[in-house]
Order: C-alpha cells, then structure tokens, then sequence
C-alpha cells in the first residue's frame, strides 16, 4: 500500500517513537506545548469551531418541529423540550413521508458495491503480482491510471447503456457502476499488498506442487485480510456517502439511498428540518460508526484512496 | 418495492459474482497444465471486461460526444469548449471552480497542520483528533445539511427569532441577518467553508503522521541551537513534512475540483455558486445537452491530470528519499 511518510526510515525508529508518545513519555516536544496556553486556546477554539455545527443540528434532531422552527436549538438549554418523534417520523418507512426506505436502500446499494468488486480485484491483483504473463507492465499502468479518470466521463453513456439493457432504475445499474468505479483503486491496494508477502512463501507452494489456483486461495486470501479491511471500509464509505452516481442512475424512488433522498428534502421550499436534522443523523450514525470501530484501517484506505473519483 | 425483495435480490446478486470468481478459479485450475499465461487471463478477465465496458468506452464515448450538439446528432467540433469559455454562465462557472480549487487546499491544509502541530503530544490527542476528522467520515450531503442549518436565514422582524447559529451571532454582535447562501459573490466563500471543514481532517491526519515521523534527534539539536517555537516550525517542521503537504494540497485541490455533493445540496448551482462539476450533471441530466455535459467531464479530466501527476510525482519522491 501507498505510504505517505516522508521518509523510509527504519521501522525501529519509529517504533521507539510510537512507544514514546503512547507512554506520554515528556518529549521535548510535548513539553513545548504544555507551556503555551495561547496555542491550547487555539486548539480548543479550532474544535469547538468544528464541532458545533453538528451538535446544533443533532441537539434540534431531538426538538418538537414547532420549537426547531421558531427558536434556536441554543434555546433548548434554557427551554429543554425532548421528542424522538423526528425520529420516528424519519424512519417510517412510508415514502412519501419518511426515509426509512432510502436508508434500508442505502446498505442494499453499499454491500454488493463492496463484496463485487473485492472478488473481482483480489483474482486481478494476483495474476499482476505474481504471474509472469505477455502484456503484463501494459495492462498494470492502464489500469493504475484509470484510477484518475472522473467518474463525470462515465456516467452519461452508461446510463444510455442500462437504458439498452433493460436494467434502468434498478439495483444493478449501482452496483455494476460502483464496482466498475471501484476495480482501478481495487485492484492497485491488493496488487501493492500482495507484492510485500516474501517470494519464498510462493515459491515454496511451487515447489510442493501447488498451482495458481491454489496459491490464491490457500495463502493469499488469509493473508490478504487487513487490506482487504482497508479498501472495503473505504469503499463502503464511498458509496455509502456518495451522491452523483445514486442521483444519476437512481431514477426511481424505491431504489434511491439515503443522500438521494436528503439531498432531495433539502432542496425542497419550506425546508423540513425536523425530517432533514434526524434524517441526516441517521444517516451519518453508520460511517461513524464504522469509522470509530475501525479507525486504524480506515485512515490506511484514505491514504491510499485520496485519488479516486 | 418490498424489503425482502430487496435483499433477496442482494444476496442473489453477491452470490452471482461470488459464483463467477468460483468459476474462474474452476476453469483455471482445469487449465493450470496449459501454463500461467493462461491463467492469468482467466484471473484477469472479470475485472477487465468490467474496466472496458464500465469506463473505458464511456469515457472514449464521452470524449467523442463532446465535439457533437445538445441532441449528438450535428458534429459541432470545438463548439462546446467554446461555449465553455465564452458564455457568461460558464465562464462563472469557471470563475467559482477556480475559487474552489484555490482557496480550498490552502485554507484546509493551513488548519490541518495548525491543529496537527497544536494537537501534538496533548493529553487527549486522540479525541482531539477525531473531533476535527469526523466531517470527513459522514456524507457531504450531511456535511451541506449541517452547515445549512447554520446559515439559516430569518427575516430581521420583531417576534422572530434567528434559528441559524450565524445570524444569531451576528445579531448578538448588533447587526442584522444576512442571507448567507443567496447573496452572490459571497455565498461561494460559505459554501466552500463547508469543504474546508470537511478537508481540514484528511490534512490534519497525513501531516500529524508525518510531524510524529521527524525522528527526535533532528529537534533536539535544533533545541539545542537555541531554536524559538516559531523558528521550528520555520525551519525544522514545515521542511521535514514539505512533501506530505504538497500531497495534502493536491489531493484536496483534485477532491474540490469535482466537488458536486455541496453545491448540489446547498444551492443546486443556483445564486451564482454553480461549478464545473454541478454544471456538468445540469447541463447532462436536466438539460438534455449531451454535448454540453460530455464536453464539462472533458474538461474536469483535463484540468485533473496534471495535478494528479504532479502529485504521484511527489509521493514518488518522497517514497524514494
């Protein structure tokens, strides 16, 4: 995988400094800025700065819809009034009314747009890594840089093309996309991945007489698990966060996800904010949720991915 | 459609495609005695055919239905790229983009990094940390509807009171509210706020790993010349951490280039805030032109391969050092 550290120094270094900064042991750098209350002020205005917004908006998520639309939820502390009808009223599953649907829509979308397309680039990035075949190095930098096509270019003769085939306003038209979307960054993070497993473990299954086929599934898919952690976390952010290509093939209302939808209310005159504020909330409590469990994978699939799109 | 409609045909569909990776490692292993070559197609196939079908030819369609009209019908060569930077729409249009584009990658990287060097060796780094990062994790059309909410506006009349967190401390400082995302050319500013908020977290990671990564011996000495805060940062930080930045800076500058969620969602281009890429679903997917649309995605290609490489150049450079 990609690695943005500045610079290749030994692993023990920076372990040492690992261990030093867990143990809080008093480096100087540490103790500089124990002694500047002006830069802990800053610090602390920064992420006040950015936290607000959003706990405006989930404060009013629990606020009766009269009160959101005639006070400040900064009132709500002097003037608390609770309700989980917000809540409830989101989550009906009514969809004229509620949003419950798009958000049962929005993982039907993200599972399959994350399994495909990790079936698909785990057999490619093998046969990359470890398979000396005619067209080799051409066919690699092709697809490492399809990475960096916009998805824009894409979207207009797909959907002519789903519109052909039949598949317009279903599922499919967002799963094929999103694993087509998703195979170049695939396929490179699996391809980097298996590239650093030692040629001696291979060789040696060679030798006993193992095949490819064998090989693959045997040693690399049990090895291969925290990179595929890595790229399925971030693709299932992306496609669960994603608004273009939901907006462009979505057509249909019983398939649109979650964005889709909000992005919808929000746009609407007279804005329904006791929908919009629990809406969104339910919506943001799964990616944060996945990114809190799993923060160490999450931030090495950023890294890797900062390109995509 | 029912629910367990859905997911059966979810299933069904993650079954299908694990069944075609079974049947390609069925085949090869058939096929293994008719040496690796073969293999490797047979490994590859799937993923290719999905390449070329999925993004390959679109693309190559895309390029060659953006020299054609609204309809694809009259070849109109350049007209397109013309209208583009002729007409006073886009050429708004553009104006907004570049703002985007620069404004955004500095004012994100600058608070990263800020807050990265700030943050360092604090008792709660971590929660620190994640607090500044979470906007990055949630849905830019969460992130616009959040940010709407405080730039909601309410008519500066007796008995009614300000529900958007900014105009109520403008009327607490004495003034009177404003609409913050319909009076143009301010509004573009408060809407790339938003991705400013939302980048300032990817920065901040990149650069706190990289400061951690300035090995100890390096300031020590430093410390030991007599260094200031000021000057560390001057002359020990910012050129240690040099090609990290510049990585930070382009990735956010090729993110903003397509930025569509905020837009879309705050304003949907309108009040003069429109950009390339909202543009470009406009004008494809609700104003039926083709070829205005197809010639937009051109030009956001364009504009986003020279970044791109000029930032593989520098990971390649730091990777190498």
């Amino acid at each position: 995988m990609t690695s943005l550290t500045p610079r290749a120094e030994p692993v023990a270094s920076r372990k040492a400094l690992a261990a030093a900064s867990r143990t809080g042991h008093a480096s100087a750098r540490i103790k500089k800025k124990a002694t500047s209350p002006v830069a802990s002020a800053i610090a602390v205005l920064l992420a006040v700065v950015w936290t607000i917004p959003t706990f405006g908006l989930l404060v009013s998520s629990f606020r009766p819809e009269a009160a959101i639309k005639t006070t400040g939820w900064w009132t709500f502390f002097s003037d608390p009034q609770l309700t989980l009808d917000n809540y409830q009223a989101a989550l009906s599953t009514d969809t004229q009314s509620g949003l419950g649907s798009f958000f049962i829509n929005s993982f039907v979308i993200t599972i399959p747009a994350v399994i495909i397309p990790i079936c698909l680039a785990a057999l490619a990035a093998y046969a990359f890594a470890w398979i000396d075949f005619r067209g080799r190095d051409f066919l690699f930098v092709l697809v490492f840089s399809l990475q960096i096509v916009p998805l824009q270019v894409a979207l207009l003769p797909l959907l002519t093309m789903y519109v052909k085939a039949g598949l317009a306003g279903t599922f499919w038209t967002l799963w094929l996309s999103h694993s087509a979307f998703a195979l170049p960054l695939a396929i490179f993070i699996l391809h980097n991945f298996m590239t650093e497993i030692p040629k001696s473990l291979i060789e040696a299954a060679r030798v006993d007489g193992a095949g490819h086929v064998k090989i693959f599934y045997r040693i690399m898919l049990p090895l291969m698990t925290p990179a595929l952690a890595a790229f399925g976390i971030f693709q299932f952010l992306w496609v669960w966060n994603d608004l273009l290509v939901a907006l462009t093939f979505a057509s249909d209302n019983t398939v649109q996800p979650m964005t889709v939808a909000l992005a919808n209310l929000s746009g609407t005159r007279g804005t329904a904010w006791e929908l919009l504020s629990a809406g969104a909330f339910i919506s943001i409590i799964v990616p944060v949720a996945v990114f809190i469990s799993l923060q160490r994978y999450f931030v090495r699939g950023l890294l890797a991915g900062g390109l995509k799109g | 459609m029912d629910t367990s409609v859905k997911i059966l045909t979810m299933l069904l569909a993650i079954l299908l495609f694990v069944a075609v990776v079974g049947v390609m490692l069925f085949i090869a292993s058939r096929a293994e005695r008719k040496g690796a070559q073969f293999v490797a197609y047979v490994f590859l196939l799937p993923s290719i055919l999905m390449l070329s079908v999925g993004l390959l030819y679109p693309a190559v369609k895309t390029i060659y239905a953006s020299f054609f009209d609204a309809a694809g019908n009259a070849f109109i060569g350049l007209g397109n790229y013309h209208t583009i930077f002729t007409s006073s729409d886009e050429i708004t249009v553009l104006r907004n983009t570049v703002l985007w584009v620069v404004v955004t990658p500095f004012v994100a990287t600058a608070i990263g990094l800020v807050y990265a060097i700030l943050v360092e060796g604090a008792k709660a780094e971590a929660l620190a940390k994640a607090m500044i990062f979470l906007p990055m994790a949630i849905s830019m059309v969460a992130a616009s509807i959040i940010w709407k909410f405080v730039y909601e506006f309410r008519p500066d009349q007796p008995g009614v009171k300000q529900i958007g967190l900014l105009n109520q401390v403008l009327v607490w400082l004495g003034g009177s509210p404003q609409q913050w995302i319909l009076n143009a050319p301010w509004n573009t500013f408060f809407l790339i706020v938003v991705m400013i908020w939302i980048q300032a977290g990817f920065a901040m990671t990149i650069l706190s790993a990289s400061i951690k990564a300035i090995p100890d011996d390096v300031i020590e000495a430093a410390r030991l010349d007599g260094v200031n805060a000021l000057g560390m940062f001057r002359f020990v930080t910012l050129p240690m951490i040099r090609p990290s930045v510049i990585v930070v800076l382009t990735t956010i500058a090729i993110g903003t280039l397509k930025v569509f969620d905020v837009v879309r969602t705050m304003t949907g281009g309108n009040f003069d805030t429109n950009v390339v890429a909202n543009e470009f679903y406009t004008q494809s997917f609700r104003a039926s032109n083709a070829g205005l649309g197809s010639a937009l995605a051109v030009l956001l290609f364009i504009l986003v391969v020279p970044i791109v490489v000029y930032n593989i150049r520098q990971l390649r450079a730091s990777e190498s050092r």
